[in-house]
């Protein structure tokens, strides 16, 4: 089989597997399968970027969207007690506008491509292994060079995000104890320990009163 | 032989079904979060093709860079639905309209 | 040999110096800031009154040409150059004398009759401030320089009218004044407007070298209205110099101004300021001379103030606003000197009448001290014995100004009587029965101040207390907590020195001032309008004319009011009150002045309040601010309110908007695009 037919139908077996996941994430009753119907549309496209000879991004996007955020989906979804019945409500009341507005946009974005002229055009060679390296470093000389500011950045936000996403969720629980490290720090043995001086007078041979004088020895 | 025109397509439908699921669900915001990141993938895909297309770097870098982006939106989007879902015991949004004029 | 630039700069700027310093030094010094204060100032006057003496001298003795530069570029707009600069030929040269002379007298003065007022420095900054401005005025070489000096005089003229500020009539009498004198000055700088269109420049010398091209030019204002370029020009200088010199319609500021201190009615409101307006129509010669309509205008405006004006001044009791409408009377005969283009005796009557009545102000004001600021006259009444200097003085002022012979009202007031007849000019007819008529009133008034205050009963009380001399606040009119005495000498000296000239300066200076082109080339008269021309051939000497005075028709006028008074004032004074009662239409008519001020209290200070209610109440109340303001808030607030009903809360409406925007804007591109 010619090599460039196979990719044509891989890539239209992927693009439908997308769509149709794509199509589920958004009528799917069930939040959780919802979920699971992105990670699928993640998948293919993660494949489809693969037919493009982007093997970075396509690993990056399955490692980072499947391994992290879709499994961040799916911690919250199963976390909150949402009532599915009543999530659901109104669809098909709003399911027509839906259609009309999504395929009134299709309609648009598809005319203004001008797929006619484009579908002429091919893809062209691979300009990583043009300039004679792998994706991933085609990749990482750009990252690390024209776009290391920009890089930068986005570690930046991703720390704030990080940050941010701990900030707002954290509370303190009445009913919980901690430990306070700067209080535990800052303590002065003054505080816990009184050392009395006292005449060295033996006394009554009492074993209240001896067990509440410290520093004397027992008798 | 795949054209850029089959993978820019795909991005507007991809794109499309998105909106759609803005509109379906008037409800739940976790399917309004995935709607979103939805549409970024459309994005992506567009950006893929393109850097392949124009031989050029930068589309990836992009994604790379919106791929990023997204996660920390994901993550402060999801706490802010945990932290109103504390507070609401909602996630309707039909509920949410405190902004109203 | 020329004037040097740094004397002239001395003579203007020593007041303005002593001026500065007595008003922002002084008050640093406490008490000795007083004598800081009039020692400062006198000093700068004497400087320039010498200096003044000495150009005078100049010019007339020495030789000098006369000086005329530019000094200091004040700006420039396009074509139009404002500069400072000075023009001083012997018209000016006199001002600066009899300005700088009064001045200083009137500050020496001061320092008696200012003795106990809170504001004393205030007052030497004040009137070495104006002194400064009226050199300006009468040394300037350009319009712009005028009108600065002009306004400037107008300046310290309203701060001095509302010297005594918490008293409501000054503030009153200040603000008229201000008023009164924006109308006059409208028209001025109307003029000065029309001169730079027509003339193209404001420099003097220039402006009348091109004055002959008015000649043939008009302004039109609608396509069947000429108006003849030099008749709009004069007629709207001498708006200027009506609202500045008291002219009637607008003299009406000049009577209330005299509730200023008694120092500045006779500086400001007699000697000098007042007649800025004759001063300037002096100046501007060249350009009046060319239309005689302008200056018939001139004429019949100012013989209405002569005889008219004059006329009020026999009803009042004020021993002030006599002298004030006096003033006003006086000024009417310089206007219509200047209306017969008689300019060098309008000017000569200006310096004997500043000499003379700054000394009769400055002796109702020692009159005022001695009275303790008491000014109706009704509770005077044979105050000779007890000051003489001030009575003797005072009658030379009054002889002078009823021109008895040989005094110099007598020459200046003489010779404008003897041109009024010469002249043919339209209204001069007119003009000669007015300033004949103003002779015989002119001395009814005088005299019956005269009389009143000094002679006859004694009308005031004298209660000896030994308490406070505070006290005499609360006494009732007409009753002195001590006796009247004679002023000190700094009263004294003034009176003195303003009893010789106003005697003597006229018999010195008839013949060279009016007959003997003193003026040169500053005052400009055409061969056909020159009735002093006409008149030399008769004038044989000062004596000679001092002696057919006593035959002529005003020395009889004169002596029949005299006459009058004497048998009213002094040997039947119950007479008075009987006259008053015969004429009582006639006196109401006087005693309401024509009833002027309540006309232009209803036509324009109550349709001015009107207009200005209306402004309020429908532009600036209902348009600006009901419509534009509250009207664009209402707008915004409504337009908010329905837009507020966009703004649900809910998320899937905003993305909604969005997505629509965008179906839009593709659909737009698709249509539109390419």
């Amino acid at each position: 089989m010619n090599p460039q037919t196979l990719q044509l139908i891989c890539f239209y077996a992927f693009s439908f597997v997308a769509v149709v996941a794509a199509l589920s994430v958004i009528t799917l009753k069930n939040t959780v399968h919802a979920v699971l119907a992105l990670v699928l549309t993640f998948f293919s496209a993660a494949c489809l970027w693969i037919l493009l000879d982007a093997e970075f991004l396509a690993l990056a996007l399955v490692v980072v969207y499947v391994g992290a955020v879709m499994v961040l989906f799916l911690f919250v979804v199963m976390m909150l007690d949402i009532d599915l019945e009543k999530m659901h409500e109104g669809f098909v009341k709003f399911l027509p506008v839906g259609v009309i507005v999504a395929v009134v946009m299709l309609v648009e974005m598809v005319g203004l491509i001008g797929v006619r002229t484009m579908h002429a055009q091919g893809l062209g060679a691979n300009p990583a292994t043009a300039a004679g390296v792998s994706n991933t470093a085609w990749l990482g000389q750009a990252l690390y060079t024209k776009f290391l500011l920009p890089f930068e950045v986005a570690a930046l936000i991703l720390t704030v995000g990080l940050v941010a996403a701990v900030a707002l969720t954290l509370r303190e629980r009445s009913d919980a104890r901690y430990e306070s490290a700067s209080r535990q720090v800052r303590v002065n043995p003054r505080d816990r320990v009184r050392l009395v001086k006292m005449a060295a007078v033996r006394p009554e041979p009492s074993a209240a009163t001896s067990e509440n004088t410290p520093g004397e020895p027992q008798p | 032989m795949i054209s850029l025109a089959h993978y820019i397509v795909l991005g507007a439908v991809l794109f499309c079904i998105a909106v759609a699921g803005l509109f379906i669900n008037r409800k739940n915001v976790i399917v309004l979060l995935m709607s979103i990141e939805l549409m970024l993938l459309a994005v992506n895909m567009n950006f893929v093709a393109f850097s392949r297309f124009l031989g050029d770097v930068s589309g990836q870098v992009f994604v790379f860079f919106i791929l990023t982006v997204a996660a920390a939106e994901a993550a402060v989007g999801l706490a802010i639905l945990v932290l109103l879902f504390r507070t609401r015991s909602t996630i309707n949004i039909a509920d949410i309209n405190s902004m109203k004029g | 040999m020329g004037l040097s630039t740094s004397v002239l700069l001395i003579i203007v700027l020593a007041p303005l110096v002593g001026c500065l310093l007595a008003g922002f030094l002084s008050p640093f010094l406490g008490r000795a800031g007083r004598t800081a204060a009039h020692s400062l100032t006198i000093a700068g006057m004497v400087v320039s009154v010498v200096l003044s003496f000495h150009v005078l001298y100049q010019l007339a003795l020495g030789g000098a040409e006369n000086y005329n530069q530019n000094i200091y570029t004040w700006f420039q707009i396009g074509h139009i150059n404002a500069s400072v600069g000075f023009m001083v030929d012997r018209l000016t040269a006199m001002m600066l004398v009899v300005v700088g002379f009064v001045s200083l007298v009137v500050h020496l003065y001061t320092i008696g009759y200012m003795r106990d007022d809170p504001g004393y420095t205030r007052f030497f900054s004040y009137i070495s401030l104006f002194t400064f401005s009226m050199f300006m005025l009468v040394m300037s070489n350009n319009f712009m320089q005028l009108f600065f000096g002009w306004e400037a005089v107008g300046l310290v003229s309203y701060l001095l009218i509302g010297f005594w500020y918490k008293r409501p009539t000054a503030i009153f009498a200040n603000l008229k004044a201000f008023m009164v004198n924006r109308v006059g000055d409208f028209g001025f700088l109307l003029g000065i407007a029309a001169v730079l269109t027509f003339l193209h420049t404001l420099d003097y010398a220039a402006a009348f070298n091109a004055a002959p091209t008015l000649i043939g030019q008009h302004l039109q204002i609608t396509a069947n209205t000429q108006w003849d370029a030099a008749t709009v020009i004069s007629i709207l200088l001498f708006i200027g110099a009506m609202g500045k010199s008291a002219q009637v319609p607008l003299h009406v500021w000049l009577p209330d101004s005299m509730e200023g201190p008694t120092p500045i009615s006779a500086l400001i409101h007699a000697a000098t300021m007042v007649t800025a307006g004759i001063f300037m129509v002096a100046r501007m010669s060249p350009l009046f001379e060319l239309s005689s309509t302008a200056l018939s205008f001139v004429l019949v405006i100012g013989a209405t103030t002569a005889l008219f004006t004059g006329l009020i001044g026999i009803v009042q009791n004020d021993i002030k606003r006599v002298i004030a409408y006096s003033t006003l009377s006086q000024l009417g005969y310089m206007t219509v000197a200047l209306g017969v283009s008689m300019y060098s005796g309008a000017v000569f009557h200006l310096m004997t009448h500043a000499f003379f009545k700054a000394l009769l102000f400055l002796g109702a004001g020692s009159v005022i001290i001695a009275m303790h600021h008491e000014q109706d006259m009704r509770y005077m009444g044979g105050l000779r014995k007890y000051m003489p200097i001030t009575w003797i003085t005072m009658w030379a002022g009054s002889f002078a100004l009823v021109a008895v012979p040989f005094t110099s009202g007598f020459y200046s007031k003489d010779a404008i009587i003897e041109a009024v007849g010469e002249s043919h000019r339209w209204g001069a007819h007119y003009a000669y029965f007015c300033v004949m008529a103003g002779v015989l009133v002119t001395g009814l008034y005088t005299f019956r101040q005269m009389y009143l205050t000094f002679h006859g009963k004694e009308r005031f009380k004298v209660i000896e207390q030994h308490g406070h001399a505070d006290e005499h606040h609360e006494l009732p009119p007409g009753v002195l907590a001590h006796p009247p005495k004679e002023s000190p000498w700094v009263v004294t000296v003034p009176l003195v020195a303003l009893a010789i000239p106003s005697l003597l300066i006229g018999y010195l200076t008839i013949g060279p001032l009016l007959y003997g082109n003193w003026f040169g080339g500053s005052i400009h008269v055409k061969q056909t309008n020159d009735v002093l021309a006409a008149l030399a051939p008769h004038f044989h000497g000062a004596m000679a004319m001092g002696w057919e005075g006593f035959t002529g028709l005003p020395f009889w006028l004169m002596v029949a009011a005299f006459v009058i008074c004497t048998y009213v004032y002094v040997f039947n004074p119950s007479m008075a009150d009987r006259i008053k009662n015969a004429l009582k239409p006639l006196w109401a008519v006087l005693d309401r002045k024509y009833w002027v001020d309540e006309v232009e209290y209803a036509l324009f200070a109550s349709g001015g309040v009107k207009m200005g209610r209306l402004f309020w109440k429908f532009s600036d109340a209902g348009a600006i601010d009901g419509v534009a303001v509250n009207g664009s808030v209402r707008m915004v607030h409504r337009t908010a309110a329905l837009l507020r009903r966009l703004q649900t809360g809910y998320l899937y409406h905003y993305a909604f908007a969005m997505i629509v925007g965008v179906i839009v804007l593709f659909g737009g591109y698709r249509l539109f695009g390419n």
